[in-house]
């Protein structure tokens, strides 16, 4: 029996078939064979984290950064459960992720043994499949099972539940990777070229139409960016993108009319809603997007490309469905549009673009900042951000979840995928430096940034031990105004003012807290102080936290209240008074 | 506008494969009328679920969907919608019922004369009770159930709708 292995070492051997380079995670009972695996070996690298949130979001921007799987490894019980949000935010943002979990020994599962949960049950609505290993010869045959649908159709998280006997027993069984597959599971690649036809024939036939191209470009791979950009200049359509989009196409491209949805651009709302043909590639209509349902796009031919069947149709519903990769697709697209000469009446679309450009003469994102003593503003600070990296390819953003998390949308421009990573469907607080940690991990030379605000910073806070163990230069940038803005704003709209719970009294300071940790602290509290302090954070090559306190009552416009159609946004320099009417009836019960 | 439909849905038996489809169901607040589920195939370890399901177009084509996207499914096929796009008779449904009925004297002799008329089948009895065997369509069983209250109705088991399409097309 010389050639067995343990489960934690066969374990080990397909991550490494696998491709795995790094795993983010934490120890604990039920793991200590695969740490033990780890230990002796030496082509995989553990990052640990100082919380199993933590490791699935830094796995999630590992993943977003680089288009690899996201490798996770949690203990049982607490392990598990902990990291339970961040594969929900996963499966929300369509992210590969496989997340090993220890369980108790099979003979202890259902006896309420020392850390046992039930990992399968817990994680069965919050991940894409998950399994429970009950024998050891099936160990990499599920690894490789569970790869192939993380990272296949649409993309999500895995969870792969490892009782502690079976990582410890022996088998002397390795299936390879090229030798697992499985029969039921087949994602759909290549959309029908009927239905392609269609959908380029209706483009052809359009006076008024729009691009909308979301998280699923991102994730077909950098050829289906820049494929989304051949096809949009050949057809000269103007393009929006979503929040999880953002950087499939240039910002700084002319025909980009900015992110649209609940705080994107005027213009881009407006062509939503006026357009006549509406090419929805790779989005999903969130609530987000399309706000009062019945009044979205009325008068639209729309025509939507999903890789998940049970997309189409979910919440508006589509003329001409294309089931498959957004890569193939559109290469479809542009060989069918070539090959059949098609092209845009050239007068209805000089009169289109004549239309945007009257909307993006409103200047929606427009603000003033005062000088010199003045405090900073928030759009100011994300807009100063911006014009100072903008020259450099290595920039990589994450953000937490808020204001400023839509004012780092709106002021800071990608141009090009895979550079841009924010929960955007769960919303998780506390993502965005564990995520920043991810990225840094996997892009060594990148300049990694978080930017933050102070509440949802402190959901994460602990990582910075995490971030200066393993001596990663990332960068965090707390727009700090004290309230939780985003909340605050909504009371301000919905609830009379009456601000609950959403002012932060004893914030920390950021410096010393930075310092504690031995990272490094700067702050700026006035316009004259900014550039500076944005200098010192892109210079340091240490873990740093850019504290950076802004003005404190902003609201964060452009915004479609809720319930309302696309037509009806408050704009920049809103009253009060009219910000405090904006949402009535059914709008009150949305979120 | 809400339609019944009959969902019959092939998957690999393995543990937790039906916690999914329920979960589905469950998780988004969808009906569930009736499901049964049992190995049909034992050397390629595939089980058959039929659900009867209730709700709009666009809840019936999630359904499906969803059903689809869930990993161990092999098949989902829609009998009602596929039995009405190919102008065939809806699918044949059959479910079986055990029914104990406790009484006496002529409502005991009552209660036989109905389960003749719906062939339903004694298969047990003592002095004081019936248990009948009865099978059919969803509602002769309902309606044999009906007439059976005033006799002495006192115990129900049904086993949940089973389907296949007419014709001599297969899933």
């Amino acid at each position: 029996m010389s050639d067995t292995k343990t489960g934690a070492e066969t374990l080990i051997n397909a991550l490494v078939e696998q491709g795995v380079e790094v795993i983010f995670g934490y120890p604990g009972g039920a793991v200590l064979p695969i740490y033990d695996a780890l230990f002796q070996q030496n082509s995989i690298r553990h990052i640990l984290v100082r919380h199993e949130q933590a490791a699935v979001h830094a796995a999630e921007g590992y993943a977003r950064s680089t288009g690899k799987v996201g490798c996770v490894l949690v203990t049982s019980g607490p392990g598990a459960t902990n990291a339970v949000t961040g594969l929900t935010d996963a499966l929300m943002d369509s992210i590969p992720i496989v997340c090993l979990t220890g369980q108790v020994p099979t003979h202890l599962i259902g006896q309420d043994a020392f850390q046992e949960a039930d990992t399968t049950g817990i994680t069965r609505a919050c991940t894409k499949h998950n399994y429970l290993v009950k024998n050891a010869d099936d160990v990499s045959s599920v690894v490789h099972e569970a790869f192939l649908v993380a990272s296949t159709g649409r993309p999500g998280p895995v969870v792969i539940d490892l009782p502690k006997d079976v990582l410890m027993n022996q088998t002397g069984v390795y299936k390879r990777k090229a030798d697992v597959r499985r029969s039921s599971y087949r994602p759909v690649v290549k959309g029908e070229l009927s239905q392609i036809e269609k959908a380029v024939e209706a483009l052809a036939g359009a006076k008024r139409p729009i691009i909308y191209a979301g998280g699923g470009v991102i994730n077909a791979g950098p050829n289906a960016s820049k494929l989304l950009v051949e096809f949009t200049r050949m057809t000269g359509v103007p393009i929006t993108n979503t929040l999880m989009g953002l950087g499939v196409y240039p910002a700084s491209d002319k025909q980009f009319v900015g992110m649209l949805g609940m705080h994107g651009t005027y213009e881009a709302n407006l062509a939503m809603y006026n357009c006549d043909v509406m090419i929805n590639i790779g989005a999903r209509f969130d609530d987000r997007i399309t706000g009062k349902i019945d009044e979205f796009s009325p008068n639209s031919t729309k025509v939507h490309v999903d890789i998940d069947p049970s997309s189409i149709n979910k919440n508006i519903m589509v003329d001409i469905p294309i089931i498959g990769d957004a890569g193939h697709v559109l290469e479809d697209m542009i060989r069918m549009w070539r090959s059949k000469a098609l092209s845009i009446d050239a007068g209805a679309l000089s009169d289109w673009w004549g239309q945007i450009e009257s909307w993006r003469s409103v200047d929606c994102l427009g603000f003033t900042q005062d000088t010199g003593d003045a405090e900073i503003r928030p759009q100011h600070a994300l807009k100063r951000l911006h014009e100072m990296t903008k020259h450099r390819d290595d920039v990589l953003i994450s953000t937490e979840v808020g204001q400023h998390q839509m004012w780092a949308a709106q002021y800071i421009g990608f141009e090009k995928p895979n550079r841009w990573m924010t929960s955007g469907g769960l919303g998780t607080m506390g993502y965005g430096f564990p995520a920043a940690i991810g990225m840094q991990i996997g892009n060594p030379d990148a300049c990694c940034i978080d930017v933050a605000g102070e509440a949802s910073i402190l959901m994460n806070i602990q990582e910075l031990s995490t971030a200066v163990q393993y001596r990663l230069p990332v960068k965090i940038m707390i727009i700090n105004n004290q309230w939780m803005g985003m909340v605050r704003q909504w009371q301000e709209l919905l609830h009379g003012g009456r601000y609950a719970e959403s002012y932060t009294e004893s914030l920390p300071d950021f410096v010393k807290l930075a310092e504690s940790f031995g990272a490094k602290g700067i702050r700026a509290t006035k316009e004259s102080e900014l550039d500076a302090a944005l200098q010192e954070m892109l210079d340091s090559d240490t873990m740093t936290i850019f504290d950076c306190c802004v003005t404190k009552d902003e609201n964060c416009f452009p915004m479609i209240p809720s319930g309302k159609p696309h037509y009806d946004m408050l704009l920049p320099g809103t009253s009060q008074e009219k910000v405090a009417a904006a949402i009535q009836g059914e709008g009150l019960a949305l979120v | 506008m809400s339609e019944t439909r009959t969902f019959a849905v092939l998957v690999d038996n393995e543990p937790g494969v039906l916690a999914r489809v329920i979960g589905l169901f469950s998780g988004r607040g969808y009906n569930i009328e009736s499901l049964t589920v049992t190995e049909v195939d034992d050397d390629a370890n595939l089980s058959r679920i039929t659900i009867v399901t209730g709700g709009t177009t666009q809840v019936l084509i999630q359904i499906r969907n969803l059903l689809e996207r869930l990993v161990p499914v092999h098949r989902v096929e829609d009998l009602t919608a596929n039995a009405n796009s190919n102008d065939l008779e809806p699918p044949v449904q059959r479910e079986l019922a055990l029914v104990k009925v406790v009484g006496a004297g002529d409502k005991r002799v009552e209660a036989l004369r109905i389960a003749d008329i719906f062939k339903a089948e004694v298969v047990d009895t003592g002095l004081s009770h019936f248990v009948f065997e009865v099978k059919g369509r969803k509602e002769q069983l309902d309606r044999f159930i009906e007439l059976m209250v005033p006799l002495g109705l006192n115990e129900i088991c049904r086993s949940g709708v089973i389907a296949v399409s007419r014709g001599d097309q297969a899933l």
